[in-house]
């Protein structure tokens, strides 16, 4: 009971490693995690156009890797996200101000990253447009970011759960879950008598399957959250403000 | 795959955190709050087919123990059957550990939020809370959280006292339902963990001993106090907490009313909340208030204004009569 997930090693020590293939797979993992609240914040707060945003969000994680800028990170002084943040607006700043000796792309590469998808979720982001990006403000540059770090991290646990109930044979599961958590249709959301008949299934079953979605979900949420925090206290402060609860404070 | 939308996102976060309903009859409809205890969902019976309010209880960490003893106290609470105190329909504990009150869903607002009722409205609205919390301290258990937060007026002028979750079973000092090991709450109570040191309660509305964090020194009179900080803040404001005397803002024997409820001494307050709500009632009556020495000229003040009537109709007669012999009696 209230033990915290240990399945993923952390990433962001991994990032510090002086083994080269460590420091590889944790940055992969890192730029998975972190590459669509970049692209998306360079694009809306320091409003650059969509392949300017991209090559810049490619650069800043090349950058990043050579120089092992994020192993630098201290725990005692901020959360790594903050860190990574402040970290983008530095870099972002001294790109623009050495416009004419700019090197693009660096010679990291990394996951591959689909621009084209995260531009296509920016289209639906109210601050997307120029009059809200200009009246954004420090509070709200921040919120930005964690937001859409929180729906990667969310997405991200989303697919894998989808992937593991297709693997385990518990499609119906993942369907009552889809349906119930994450249609987002401007219907009405569906009772559980619907679902079980729209899925032939008793009522019970509903509740089962959803709380086995549920249960699921969190933990993979969990997982991921601690694999991205550097210590503890920071995977607790996460958890408590990402879920509304202390992530020890259920049992297993 | 695609990115979730925020509706999306905002689902998944709550049922993330959401309790685990399987093997009960309730299905969660959506959030209605948090508190220091825990989360209070809006929930389906689906059974009898209504709603509730499913209160999920977080446990914290290594106290195997206190789940049982919840539903023990839990059930002390549900026997508490009152027009003034919400119902406990059912208790039980979910498969994933957590102990979940289902309570009657009460349609209304915070006392905090109500602001256009007059000051006899509202003093009625603390006799009514007295009587619930009397009829509590009867049967042996203290809120320990007053507040106006914790009182609900229903649309037709009902009263209902709320969260029990930081009661104290009178005879037995340890037991609370206090065991929320989550600081930060919504609602600005300090967060509890059974024991003596800790601190159980809501700062402004907390008795001085309570906020010593013995739960030995918390009886009925910590209930008093807090009924007093109500009725200080339904007169006009937050004096203590603004250093302002509250006989500025209110009439006097009101303000002795409040003081006294307020005192830090517990054997300088009410003796117990019925007393409190006799002076309250003996005030929007019109009558003489025990925590209140009055002059002569206040008390002829106040005779004129409680038998107004009468008064002026003998004082119209005798203009009359007057008059009368004025006009004819030459």
């Amino acid at each position: 009971m209230g033990s915290f997930p240990a399945t993923r090693h952390s990433v962001v020590a991994g990032i510090a490693s002086h083994d080269v293939h460590t420091r590889r797979v944790a940055f992969d993992a890192l730029v998975s995690a972190y590459w669509r609240p970049v692209y998306k914040y360079v694009r809306i707060k320091w409003r650059r156009d969509r392949e300017d945003a991209a090559d810049l969000t490619q650069e800043f994680f090349a950058r990043a890797f050579e120089k092992g800028s994020l192993g630098r990170f201290e725990p005692t002084r901020a959360r790594f996200r903050t860190f990574l943040r402040v970290c983008l607006d530095g870099f972002v700043a001294n790109e623009i101000k050495a416009r004419g000796r700019l090197k693009r792309g660096g010679e990291a590469s990394f996951v591959p990253l689909d621009f084209a998808a995260a531009e296509h979720e920016l289209s639906t982001h109210p601050a997307a447009n120029g009059t809200a990006a200009a009246g954004l403000v420090d509070t709200d540059e921040d919120d930005l970011f964690r937001q859409e770090w929180v729906r990667g991290l969310f997405s991200d646990a989303v697919a894998a759960l989808r992937a593991s109930c297709e693997a385990a044979g518990k499609t119906t599961q993942f369907a009552v879950f889809q349906r119930y958590d994450l249609d987002d249709s401007p219907d009405v959301r569906p009772t559980y008598a619907q679902l079980a008949s729209e899925l032939a299934i008793p009522v019970t079953q509903v509740t089962n399957y959803l709380a086995f979605a549920r249960r699921e979900l969190r933990r993979l949420v969990l997982e991921r959250l601690r694999s991205l925090c550097a210590t503890d206290e920071e995977f607790r402060l996460e958890a408590r403000e990402l879920l509304g609860a202390d992530p020890t404070s259920r049992p297993a | 795959m695609n990115a979730l939308s925020d509706t999306a996102l905002r689902r998944l976060r709550d049922a993330a955190d959401g309790p685990d309903l399987s093997g009960t009859k309730y299905e969660i409809v959506d959030r209605i709050g948090q508190g220091g205890m825990g989360t209070v969902f809006r929930a389906r019976d689906r059974e009898l087919g209504r709603d509730i309010a499913l209160k999920v209880v977080r446990l914290p960490e290594g106290a195997p123990d206190i789940a049982g003893r919840m539903m023990r106290e839990a059930r002390t609470l549900a026997r508490l059957e009152h027009p003034g105190i919400v119902p406990v329909h059912d208790v039980g504990t979910l498969v994933d550990g957590r102990v979940f009150y289902a309570m009657k869903l009460v349609r209304g607002a915070p006392l905090h939020e109500l602001s256009t009722t007059g000051l006899a409205e509202r003093l009625r609205i603390v006799e009514r809370v007295c009587e619930a919390v009397a009829f509590a301290h009867a049967h042996g258990v203290i809120h320990r959280d007053l507040k106006p937060q914790n009182v609900m007026v229903g649309p037709f002028g009902e009263v209902l006292v709320m969260d029990w979750g930081l009661a104290k079973i009178v005879g037995d000092a340890t037991l609370s339902l206090g065991v929320d090991a989550v600081p930060g709450t919504t609602d600005g109570t300090v967060e509890p963990a059974t024991g003596h040191g800790v601190v159980l309660g809501t700062p402004g509305y907390m008795a001085p001993e309570q906020a010593a964090g013995d739960p030995l020194l918390v009886d009925a009179r910590a209930d008093v106090y807090a009924i007093g900080a109500i009725l200080r803040d339904l007169c006009g404001g937050n004096p203590v907490a603004e250093g302002r005397d509250a006989s500025e803002e209110v009439p006097r024997p009101l303000a002795a009313i409040i003081r006294r409820a307020m005192a830090p001494e517990p054997r300088e307050r009410y003796p117990d909340v019925t007393a409190l709500a006799r002076d309250v009632a003996a005030f929007r009556a019109g009558d003489r208030v025990s925590a209140y020495a009055e002059n002569v000229l206040e008390r002829a003040r106040r005779l004129a204004i409680r038998h107004s009537t009468p008064i002026l109709l003998v004082l119209a007669y005798l203009l009359m009569r007057l008059t009368f012999l004025a006009v004819f009696g030459r």
